[in-house]
């Protein structure tokens, strides 16, 4: 079978290549659309790209590829102003304005795809596949469509990227340099709508916004640099396109859109994990550590209190005598000092300094009340 | 009409009714977007319930629907408060994952499984008459209307129990803590129901357009309310009336009735947002220009003022000047001197305009020197 996984042939070569351009194009916009907060803007993009394909449909009754794609740019930018309107216009608030554009948008698009199933055109039955996504009904001139416009999208990131990343970042600060700032939000919005439209007939309306913010997510949990993001995120979107297809093209019945998402949400639950810095195993490990760090560091202190009243300052004490921090977490930094060899435990519950303990007790006294010496 | 269609029809109507009921507290609570989280998220609780029992009729589905769905609430939070995204990415990440999940569970399974895709998505209120309860014998009507009423029930139930905590916690989170209610039960008990109307109603009209009955009705009620008691009977009438005309507009063009609904509640939403009588976008452009017409007329009296006995008043003081002067088009000098005619406070002989004692004295009023 893995013989013929990779044995190259037409349509495995249509469908990687899809993939391959879905992944780059809704990778790289994706940063910009998690580090604007505009997330879930694809979510409504997505769904109101929908009505424009099946009247694009009904306009042409053919699936001619940039027809659709037109259509749905189209909806989809129409989508993205009337949430403007509703957000400048009423005390609504942008969540609401998303919620309506997209399941108004979306029940437009069932109604016109329930009334399309009524006609009598052979080509109707491709439409469905844009719900969930269908890597087979990818076809060599999608393939063109899809690469030109992904190529507009690659050029228009390289020549706006001084303008796009001040845009990211501090469009306040932008406005007052002097740039166009609404134009270029128009153009970059413009620019998400392309990726987003690219991705549909691969992933589906459904899930379409899963890929235009995991890739970025997964991304900026290794980098805090924004070109190394927008790469990485590229690069994640481009594996997850792959690696999806692939499953749902070896596995009947499998949907293609919901393969490609949960592959790229492992993706972001790995990243989210195991990422160098941000990584939330390696912080919970330093958590750990300090705390067991700042315990055994108090214990030591408790026991220097202790010694100075008695004459020998090596007299061991009762633990519950020392601990104000609970038995449990007391016994366990006790057991942690010891094998350090700052305490001693001659017997059942008695604890007491070593010389090595008692000079560090004093060296952390010292530190810690540094003022109280008028140093 | 047949006894299939009067089911059909009051099916429809109780879950637009009962999803309105909670959609009142998202479009209050800023959490309109959730309810698109949880009505996708359900369907991995239905999915994993039915391998559990084998039967899409048990309550079970129901369960572990809602479980799910407070779940994916939970999950999104913790996400939100490890800090390692922003709350939209966090929303936007979790549901998709939960959504294709049970889309492969129930492609890998689809020999066993009484959901096809198309089902997830629009729902099959058409088939309603069809699935009948029968107890000893006795015929009670579609299963789907018993469910569903039940779950309305519950909603009206914990509207009405639960109304002063709810209105405390939602327009006053602190002061709601201070005073001993829990605002984070309250909002975990809210998220229960929202996720139980999203599984009734999910049955009959599908994961995305639940959104539509749930945000559009509450969203419309909000531009003519502001009162919760107005909002909420407001947002109930709309969204029953919206599943109304969506249900004719479907049976007479013959198409999807839940994507006609959604469609119907968005025509309701655009009314309102025009002709709304305090947000409507038809006022705002109407006060606007007003106002500029106002605004401009007192700027027509000031000048007129100014120059009133000077010896460039023959030539200031014309309408003439007004085009060249004022830099108006010779339209609006043109509205602008009749809106100022009719209040009488100019008088107008050919060209040359003059003020007359009332357009005096509003001018004084007006007027900056004056101060």
């Amino acid at each position: 079978m893995f013989v013929d996984l990779f044995h190259f042939n037409y349509t495995l070569g249509v469908v990687m290549s899809g993939a391959f351009i879905l992944g780059i194009s809704s990778g790289l916009l994706s940063s910009f659309a998690v580090l604007r907060q505009q997330s879930l803007l694809g979510d409504v993009i997505s769904h109101a790209a929908f009505p424009g394909i099946t009247l694009a449909f009904l306009w042409m009754m053919a699936k001619d590829p940039l027809g659709l794609f037109l259509g749905a740019i189209i909806s989809g930018w129409l989508g993205t102003l009337f949430v403007h309107a509703i957000v400048r216009y009423t005390s609504l608030t942008h969540d609401a304005a998303f919620g309506i554009v997209l399941s108004v948008f979306f029940g437009l698009g069932i109604v016109l795809l329930s009334y399309i199933q009524q006609t009598p055109s052979s080509e109707k039955a491709g439409l469905n596949s844009f719900l969930f996504g269908s890597a087979s009904t990818i076809l060599f001139q999608d393939l063109i469509t899809m690469g030109v416009f992904c190529l507009i999208i690659i050029i228009f990131i390289i020549l706006f990227w001084k303008e796009f990343k001040l845009l990211a970042f501090d469009p306040n600060f932008m406005n007052s340099l002097g740039f166009p700032v609404v134009k270029l939000d128009i153009l970059l919005t413009m620019l998400l709508v392309m990726a987003i439209v690219l991705g549909l007939q691969m992933v589906g309306v459904v899930l379409m916004s899963a890929m235009m913010i995991a890739p970025a997510a997964a991304a900026r949990q290794w980098t805090s640099h924004l070109g190394f993001t927008v790469l990485l995120s590229g690069f994640f979107g481009l594996l997850a396109g792959v690696i999806g297809t692939l499953f749902s093209n070896y596995i009947p019945h499998l949907s293609t859109g919901p393969m490609i998402v949960v592959v790229v949400s492992l993706f972001v639950i790995v990243s989210l994990l195991f990422a160098p810095h941000r990584g939330l195993i390696w912080n919970w490990i330093q958590t750990y550590y300090y705390r067991s760090n700042i315990r055994a560091n108090s214990m030591l202190m408790n026991m220097l209190l202790f010694s100075e009243t008695q004459t020998d300052p090596y007299h061991c004490h009762q633990l519950s005598a020392l601990s104000a921090i609970g038995r449990g977490p007391a016994l366990r930094a006790m057991h942690e000092l010891k094998r350090q060899q700052f305490v001693r435990n001659p017997e059942g519950d008695l604890w007491g300094f070593t010389k090595r303990g008692y000079q560090k007790a004093q060296r952390l006294q010292a530190t810690l009340f540094k003022d109280d010496h008028g140093y | 009409m047949g006894i299939e269609q009067l089911y059909i029809i009051i099916l429809a109507c109780i879950v637009a009714a009962s999803c309105s009921l909670c959609g009142v507290y998202l479009i209050l609570r800023r959490l309109a977007l959730i309810s698109d989280a949880i009505s996708h998220s359900v369907l991995l609780g239905i999915v994993c319930a039915f391998f559990l029992v084998h039967d899409l009729n048990s309550p079970i589905l129901i369960l572990g629907a809602t479980i799910t769905g407070v779940f994916m609430v939970f999950l999104t939070e913790l996400l939100i408060s490890s800090k390692r995204l922003k709350k939209d990415a966090s929303i936007g990440l979790v549901f998709p994952l939960f959504f294709s999940v049970s889309i492969l569970l129930i492609n890998l399974f689809a020999g066993d499984i009484h959901l096809d895709q198309d089902a997830v998505l629009l729902g099959e209120i058409a088939f309603t008459p069809f699935r009948l309860l029968s107890l000893w014998g006795l015929n009670l009507g579609p299963v789907s209307l018993w469910v569903m009423g039940g779950i309305l029930l519950l909603n009206i139930g914990f509207v009405l129990g639960f109304y002063k905590e709810l209105k405390l916690c939602t327009f006053d989170r602190g002061l709601a803590a201070m005073l001993g209610f829990f605002p984070t039960y309250i909002h975990y008990a809210l998220m229960s129901l929202v996720s139980v109307t999203a599984v009734g109603a999910f049955e009959s009209v599908g994961a995305i357009l639940v959104v539509a009955l749930m945000i559009v009705p509450p969203a419309s009620a909000y531009l003519l309310s502001r009162r919760l008691s107005h909002m909420i009977g407001l947002s109930v009438l709309f969204g029953i009336l919206s599943s109304l005309l969506g249900y004719f507009m479907a049976f007479y063009i013959n198409v999807s009735i839940a994507g006609s609904m959604a469609v119907m509640t968005g025509v309701l939403f655009g009314f309102v947002f025009i002709f709304s009588p305090s947000q409507g976008v038809l006022i705002k452009f109407l006060r606007y220009h007003k106002q500029r017409l106002r605004f401009s007329a007192n700027m027509l009296l000031i000048q007129l003022f100014d120059h009133e006995g000077t010896d460039t008043e023959k030539t200031e003081n014309t309408f003439s000047n007004l085009v060249i002067h004022m830099k108006w088009s010779y339209r609006f000098a043109n509205t602008v001197v009749a809106y100022a005619l009719q209040h009488g406070f100019i008088n107008r002989v050919d060209d040359y305009l003059s003020l007359t004692s009332l357009g005096r004295e509003k001018a004084r009023h007006v007027s900056v020197m004056d101060t």
